[in-house]
Parts: structure tokens; C-alpha cells; sequence
């Protein structure tokens, strides 16, 4: 009895089942479709964070022999300096300007003079040189004088994103996207609700957690600060329920003075909880469209750090000099949160709090899902550096891919809903373009996917590389068609001044001529 | 690739590697086979072992030839428990060539020859259970009964080398019929069903428990059930596949049996009988030849349990696990092609979700 075509089963893979239901689409999802979950996929990594999470910030580091500010540090245009070479500076003076809607200006930490303006090894995973400020502190760490204590509710919400544009804040999370242009964008959409993230879902990471724990209440002023900006009433601040004291500190805080604005909600501790959509659907039930921003369904998210820069800003008109790093990893024997100055080098951090140089596998900016590997860590600190991370050879894993055996954990946890299996089949197998029908282009890089690969596939790596690759293709097929149309035109251009001039000269001749046709033709 | 070669995030991943998820199942599956080995005497234990040394000697000689590195890819263990689930759906007193060739076709028909791990079409355990029973219907039927160990009906030693490598027959009364062989048979000549339960000795204990005749994998219901569970706990399998596949067949064992209680068994008789346990927990569950997207799990599952029932009432065979399967292993691209998660932000059909009313 033949109940299976055993000739299929030997000849091997292809043998198209698929064509026998072309035509209609069965849409069996339809018929589940259900109420969206209010969070979807994930993976719970070791936290790794009480090595750092009871140590209170440390805001003693000595300030080092030079700071290099990047000029570039920010989403958008880099800044310009306005200062030159030999200039002396005072601690919270402008430096560098933005240009343009979107960019942010830099300030000096500290009081010193301007050394140099030259190519540094940037804060990226290249380390390649760009465009920085040296700044030689003198020591004295003199400010610029300060304004007098302003109300920051007798300001226009326009002079408040003004302000905190001219303070230098970008988003603090990490992202590094400047905070006026969110504040504006927030205003004229006439966002409800603000949302501030105190997820903190990367291991190792408690810069947040510590601000939150240490400065609730300057945190919860400047989330005040951002809802009279913005013209809003209600904020939710979303603290992962492995802070409990963040949670408790915040809640004192937002009853004593959020004027009943301000409410701190627990959610669940995983990975990516911190992602702003995975919050957003958590705390609203609201999902953002794929073409659209956070602030098409009413909703505008900073992170706890930048509601802090805020209030510094706009209470005490101090620019965004400093942040709080999380410096931690197996191979640093002090790890801890440090408040330290903008551009200094990553190594003086880390030899503050004494890290073992040999026993270092890598180094990492952020934190191990999503962070940076540098190369060298003498890079400087930039505004969006959360941490930075001496992994030993036993935190690093090693990489050893093997076959897919398409066990799915990958769908499971990707908190997008794509297959990763299914993109990187086709990544490999050269083709991109089918992998974009998969979604590729939605991938948030979260790791999620390549955390829980037990074949060690590095998933987000190949999603990574198809992105660029897709887009040098179309960079140059943008290029060849521009250099076709020019070619074009100037043949065009050539023949059409040909044939002008040929008919000049056939005008002239026949003028010469015979001028009576001419006249008779014109 | 080398260590440091890898500048890409994460820098962290979980524990769990191929190697674990396979004995972890080969773990799970332990009980049941060791209960096989129990009531089946020294022959079972001789074509267990035959079986999956050939399954692993297999993949070694492919991966030799294909010039792939032996040594870690023999160790992810995938063979050996490719191996072992041939040797669970296998006759106990098969002669140990059909473990051999069971094993030739699971491993280098079934795995090897689509490109190795990961890229096979069909269940491997499957596909040579299924190309054996075509092929050699005699020796993929005969069935031992159980006996005590040691008890003087048990086979000795050198008979059960007899029994695996001689060629030697078993006794007449040492064989017989597994049940649903055996109810589908009286019902061919027109007996009725609990007459037939009653001459075949049908109690639902000892089915559950696994007392009865029939290949290793399809004696005790229990044991591949506590196996199964522990897999779910461990988060080996997920519960979408047997789930739906046991609830598709009880459900269907229940409608026929209350439409003709005389001609269709009922639902504990189908959830104890054959390897529905196993198919369901350890076979329909394998990653490799299973859709990937919960829902598609589901429906995957429910196409195994339709097919099981309608093969086991209505087909010539008295098993379907296999067969169902293997059948529901084809349309896997199908079910993968279609039913896919929702991305985040647009609908089903990947189209960006509508912007609400009154935003740019």
C-alpha cells in the first residue's frame, strides 16, 4: 500500500506541496487573531547586577590629565567649536554649537584650556578617529556663573525645550537622540501620556536603578519639568520589579511632590523590557504602527537619567557635563557607579576602580545584549555610555555556531514576532531580499535570538550585516543610476549643441544665400 | 570561526547547547526503554544496542566522507537519539539487521543526505520506521509478549543471541498480536469490540502501564508520559504539539466511540495503545521537522492526531503514529509558510497597523 509517495521521500527536500494550494490563502492566523499580549517573547539573561546595585554612586573620581570630547557624540550633525586652540574655558561653557534641527552643542566639564581640536579614536566599535575637543583641566574646576534659581514653571514649554536644547541632553538611555527635539515633537502632537524608562533589562547595568535609589526626588522634579514642557498631565515611571528599593524611593518621591502626575509602576523583570515599545504596550496596551513613532498612539518616552539632566537644566541652568557610569565585569575588582565628567577615557575609569588589564577578553560599552565591543578602552566617555563592561574570558562566551536545528527558542523570544531561523536561512543562502519579506527590516538587534541559540549562531550579527549590505547595495545602485542619468544627459546635452550648432550654421548659410526664403519661412 | 572573531553582540548567552537538549531527551526517553528492556528479555537489549551503535557508526562514516569534523558533531548526540527512537519503534525480538538497516535509513537516507542536522525534511525515526515496515512486513510484525524477567517463559541468554543474530524463531506462544493489531483483526471478521478486548486480554491498567506486546516505544503509555511532562518542565518541547495531538485523538475517539461503541474503541483505549505517547511527546515534538510558530504547532499537532485516528479506524495498518507523521512532516513548509507570528506594528499580512484617528 502506498499511503506516501516514497519516490518524494528518497529523491529529497523540494517537492512542492506548496503549488497544490496556490491561489487562496488560507488565513488560519485570522481566525486566532486575538487581543494583542501585552508583552511578547523575551529571555531573562543573569542579571549580574549586585555587584554594582549596593554601592552608591562614587562621586570622588579624580579628574584625569585631559578630556576628549567628541564633536560627534549625539543623533544628528556633530557640533562646531567655538573656541580655538589656547582658549581658556570655565566649567559649563559652551564649546561647540549644534547645526542644524537636529544636533546637540557640548559644554566644558570642567575650567581648563582647549589643547587641541583633532581626530581622536571615538567611543565605537571601530575605535576610528573622529573630529575632538582636548580639553587640559586646570584643576580649579571654576564654573561659569550660574543663573539665579529659576521656576521652571513660570517658562513658556517652548522656552523649556529651548533650554534643554541649549543644555546639551540627549537621550541618556543610551540612544543619544537629542531630548528637545522628542520635547518638541511631544508638544505639537499633544501627547497624553509620558513615559519614563527605568526598565534597566541590560545585565551588569545600575546606573539608572542607582540615580533612581540615590535622587528620586530630583528625578521626579524633572519629570515635572518635562510635562509642563511637553503640555501633558500624567506620567508613568516603569521600574522592573528586580528594583524594589528604585521602586520604594520613587514612590516616596512621586507622593511627596508629583502632584499626583507622577505615577511609578512596577513591571516584570526580563529581556528586552526596556525596549520603549515593549514598555509602552505594557503600561498603555497601546502598539505603535511600523511606520509610525511612539507619539502617533499619544505617548512620549525619556529615560530617568535624561529626567535628571532635565531638572539640572532648567532648576540650576548646569549643560549635560557629566552622567552616571556603571563600571563593572568580572576582570574589575571595584566595580561601581562612578559620576564622571564627558570625555574621559574609558581606561581611567576602569583603573579607577582597579580593573585587571590581563585578565580583560573584552571590552564593552553598554551592556552585554546590546553594547558596543571596543577594541581598546582608551576611548572617551560619551553622553549615551551606560557602562562599560571588563568581560573575562569565562563571562564572554564562546562562539562555536553550529547547525540550526531549528528548535524555534528564537521565535519564542524575539519580543517583534520575527522567525529568525527563517531570515538567517536566507541570509546565508545569499538572499537578502528575501529575508526583508521575513522582516528584517523590523529586527530592533535586541539579541534576544542569539542569546538562547543553543547552536551559538550569531543570529543578530547576520541580521546586522544583511542591513548594511542591503544598504551599500542600494547606495550603489542609487549611485550607478545617478552617474547613468548624467551620462545621458551630457550625451544629450553634446548632440543637442550639435545639432544647434548645425543649425546656426545651415541659418547662416542659408541668411547668406538665400534671404528671401527666410524671411518667407519666418 | 575563532574566539576572538566575534566583535558582535550579545556577549552573553544562555547555558543551553545541542548537546544538553539531546541527552536531556535521551534522559527522558531512559524509563520507557529500560521498562522495553525489562519485559522483553536479552533481545530487546541486543537490537537496542545494535540499533543505535550502527545510528552513530552511520553518522561518523557520513561525516567522514563529507569531510566534516567527527568528533564535536558526534558529540552533539543527535545520532544517538536518532539511534535510540529507531530502536523504540522496532520489534524487540527483530532480527539485529533490521536495526542496521533502520539505522542506514534514519541516518543516512533520512539525515546525511538532506545535508545532516538541521536540514532533514522527515522525522530520521520515522522514515526507517516506515521504509522497514514496507519493505520487511514479516519481521516488522512479529511481537513478543511480555514476560518476567528470569521466569522460565523468558528467553536465556544464548537463545536471545539465537533470537537476535541466528535467525532463530521464537517460540509459537512467545508472540502475538499487539492489541490494536489485534482488535482491528476480530473486527475484520466481524467480532465485535468488547469481545475482542475481552479474548485479547484488554486492560486498561496493564495497556497504561505497558504490560503488552509491541515495539519498545509502544509498551507503557505512563512512563513516556512522565517523560514527556519532565520535557515540558525542563522546557525542552513546548506543550503546543502534544497537547493538541492527544486532545485531537481523544476527541475523536470519543465522538466515534459514542456514535458506535461497538465497532470504535474509546479515547483511553487510543491514549494508551500504540506509541501515541511517545509520537506525541518525543516524535511530532522534533524540532528540526516541526513548524516553528506556536500556532503552527498547534495545527501541526492536530493534523498528527487527525491522521493517527483515521489511520488506526479506517487504514490497513494498526499503528499511524509513523505514518502520520511522516505526512504531516510535508506539510511543515506549508504550515511555516502560512501561519507566521504577527510582527510587531503590523498586521498579519506585514502590513504597517493603521495610524489612529487624527495623527499625521
Amino acid at each position: 500500500m502506498a499511503l506516501i509517495d516514497m519516490h518524494a521521500l528518497w529523491s529529497g527536500k523540494q517537492f512542492d506541496i506548496q503549488s497544490l494550494l496556490t491561489g487562496k490563502r488560507f488565513d488560519l492566523n485570522a481566525l486566532l487573531k486575538g487581543s494583542q499580549p501585552k508583552i511578547r517573547g523575551g529571555v531573562h539573561p543573569e542579571p549580574r547586577k549586585e555587584a554594582t546595585a549596593d554601592r552608591p554612586i562614587d562621586t570622588g573620581f579624580p579628574l584625569p590629565p585631559m578630556l576628549y570630547l567628541a564633536l560627534w557624540q549625539h543623533v544628528g550633525k556633530p557640533a562646531e567649536p567655538v573656541v580655538k586652540v589656547g582658549d581658556k574655558v570655565l566649567k559649563g561653557q559652551l564649546l561647540a554649537v549644534s547645526q542644524g534641527a537636529v544636533s546637540a552643542p557640548i559644554h566644558a566639564p570642567t575650567s581648563g584650556t582647549v589643547a587641541d581640536i583633532m581626530d581622536f579614536p571615538s567611543a565605537h566599535p571601530s575605535a576610528l578617529p573622529t573630529p575632538t575637543l582636548l580639553l587640559e583641566p586646570d584643576g580649579e574646576d571654576r564654573w561659569v556663573s550660574l543663573p539665579e534659581k529659576i521656576d521652571p514653571f513660570s517658562l513658556s514649554p517652548e522656552e523649556i525645550s529651548l533650554r534643554v536644547g541649549a543644555a546639551g541632553i540627549v537621550g541618556l538611555g543610551g540612544a543619544a537622540f537629542p531630548s528637545a527635539v522628542k520635547l518638541n515633537l511631544g508638544r505639537r502632537t499633544k501627547i497624553q501620556t509620558l513615559l519614563i524608562n527605568g526598565g534597566e533589562c541590560e545585565p551588569y547595568l545600575t546606573c539608572d536603578d542607582r540615580l533612581m535609589r540615590e535622587r528620586a526626588r530630583i528625578i521626579v522634579d524633572g519629570i515635572l519639568i518635562m510635562l509642563h514642557g511637553l503640555g501633558a498631565q500624567k506620567a508613568i515611571v516603569g521600574i522592573e520589579d528586580n528594583k524594589l528599593e528604585a521602586y520604594a524611593t520613587m514612590r516616596t518621591a512621586a507622593d511627596e511632590i508629583g502632584d499626583g502626575k507622577v505615577e511609578i509602576a512596577l513591571v516584570p523583570s526580563f529581556y528586552p523590557m526596556g525596549w520603549d515599545k515593549q514598555l509602552i504596550g505594557y503600561l498603555t496596551g497601546k502598539e505603535v504602527p511600523a511606520d509610525g513613532r511612539a507619539t502617533d498612539v499619544g505617548v512620549l518616552m525619556h529615560n530617568v537619567g535624561t529626567a535628571y539632566a532635565v531638572q539640572q537644566a532648567i532648576r540650576h541652568g548646569k549643560p549635560l557635563i557629566s552622567r552616571i557610569v556603571t563600571v563593572s565585569g568580572g576582570a574589575v575588582d571595584f566595580p561601581r557607579n562612578i559620576e564622571a565628567p564627558i570625555g574621559a577615557p574609558l581606561a581611567s575609569l576602569l583603573a579607577h576602580c582597579e580593573y585587571r588589564p590581563d585578565d580583560t577578553a573584552r571590552y564593552v560599552m553598554g551592556g552585554p545584549m546590546m553594547g558596543d565591543s571596543l577594541p581598546h578602552p582608551n576611548v572617551p566617555l560619551v553622553k549615551g555610555t551606560c557602562g562599560i563592561l571588563a568581560l573575562t574570558q569565562a563571562e564572554v562566551s564562546a562562539t562555536n555556531a553550529k547547525s540550526c536545528i531549528r528548535c524555534s527558542r528564537c521565535v519564542t523570544a524575539c519580543p517583534v514576532g520575527l522567525q529568525p531561523l527563517e531570515m538567517v536561512a536566507r541570509i546565508r543562502a545569499g538572499q537578502l531580499e528575501q529575508s526583508l519579506k521575513f522582516g528584517l527590516k523590523d529586527c530592533i538587534s535586541c539579541g534576544s535570538c542569539s542569546y538562547v541559540c543553543p547552536s551559538e549562531i550569531p543570529l543578530v550579527h547576520y541580521f546586522k550585516y544583511a542591513n548594511g549590505e542591503l544598504l551599500t547595495r542600494d547606495q550603489a545602485n542609487h549611485k550607478a543610476e545617478q552617474t547613468k542619468k548624467l551620462a545621458e544627459e551630457k550625451l544629450a546635452r553634446i548632440e543637442r549643441q550639435k545639432q544647434e550648432a548645425a543649425a546656426a550654421a545651415a541659418l547662416r548659410k542659408a541668411a547668406a544665400k538665400k534671404p528671401k526664403i527666410t524671411e518667407q519661412a519666418a | 570561526m575563532s574566539k576572538s572573531s566575534m566583535l558582535s553582540a550579545p556577549f552573553t548567552r544562555s547555558e543551553l547547547q545541542i548537546q544538553s537538549i539531546m541527552l536531556t531527551v535521551v534522559l527522558a526517553l531512559a524509563p520507557g526503554t529500560a521498562w522495553g528492556v525489562f519485559i522483553f528479555g536479552w533481545p530487546a537489549l541486543f537490537i537496542f544496542i545494535v540499533t543505535v551503535a550502527s545510528a552513530v557508526a552511520f553518522e561518523a562514516g557520513c561525516l567522514l566522507l563529507a569531510g566534516k569534523r567527527v568528533d564535536t558533531t558526534l558529540l552533539d548526540g543527535s545520532a544517538l537519539l536518532t539511534g535510540l527512537l529507531i530502536a523504540l519503534t522496532l520489534p524487540p525480538w527483530a532480527p539485529w539487521w533490521i536495526g542496521v538497516v533502520g539505522s542506514f535509513i534514519g541516518i543516512v537516507v533520512g539525515k546525511q543526505v538532506f545535508g545532516g542536522l538541521g536540514q532533514n525534511l522527515f522525522n530520521p525515526a520515522m522514515l526507517a520506521r516506515v521504509a522497514l515496515l514496507v519493505s520487511f512486513p514479516v519481521e516488522m510484525t512479529v511481537w513478543a509478549n511480555p514476560t518476567a524477567p528470569f521466569s522460565s517463559s523468558a528467553p536465556g541468554f544464548l537463545d536471545s543471541l539465537g533470537i537476535t543474530f541466528g535467525g532463530l524463531n521464537p517460540a509459537d506462544g512467545a508472540t502475538g498480536a499487539t492489541m490494536l493489531g489485534w482488535v482491528k483483526t476480530e473486527f475484520s471478521q466481524g467480532r465485535l469490540l468488547d469481545q475482542s478486548l475481552a479474548t485479547g486480554g484488554y486492560g486498561f491498567f496493564k495497556s497504561f502501564l505497558g504490560w503488552t506486546g509491541g515495539s519498545l516505544g509502544e509498551t507503557s503509555a505512563l512512563f513516556y508520559l512522565v517523560g514527556g511532562v519532565w520535557l515540558l518542565k525542563k522546557q525542552i518541547i513546548t506543550w503546543h504539539i502534544p497537547f493538541s495531538m492527544l486532545v485531537t485523538v481523544a476527541v475523536l475517539a470519543s465522538v466515534f466511540t459514542l456514535v458506535d461503541g461497538e465497532r470504535y474503541p474509546g479515547p483511553l483505549f487510543h491514549l494508551t495503545s500504540g506509541a501515541l505517547m511517545l509520537g506525541a511527546f518525543f516524535i511530532a515534538t522534533d524540532y528540526v521537522t516541526s513548524p516553528n510558530s506556536p500556532v503552527g504547532q498547534l495545527i501541526f499537532g492536530a493534523g498528527c492526531g487527525l491522521l493517527v485516528y483515521v489511520i488506526r479506524t479506517w487504514g490497513s495498518y494498526p499503528e499511524g503514529v509513523a505514518f502520520a507523521v511522516l505526512l504531516m512532516n510535508s506539510l511543515t513548509p506549508v504550515i511555516d509558510h502560512y501561519v507566521r507570528p504577527r510582527i510587531y506594528g503590523r498586521d498579519r499580512r506585514g502590513r504597517p497597523l493603521e495610524l489612529p484617528e487624527g495623527r499625521e
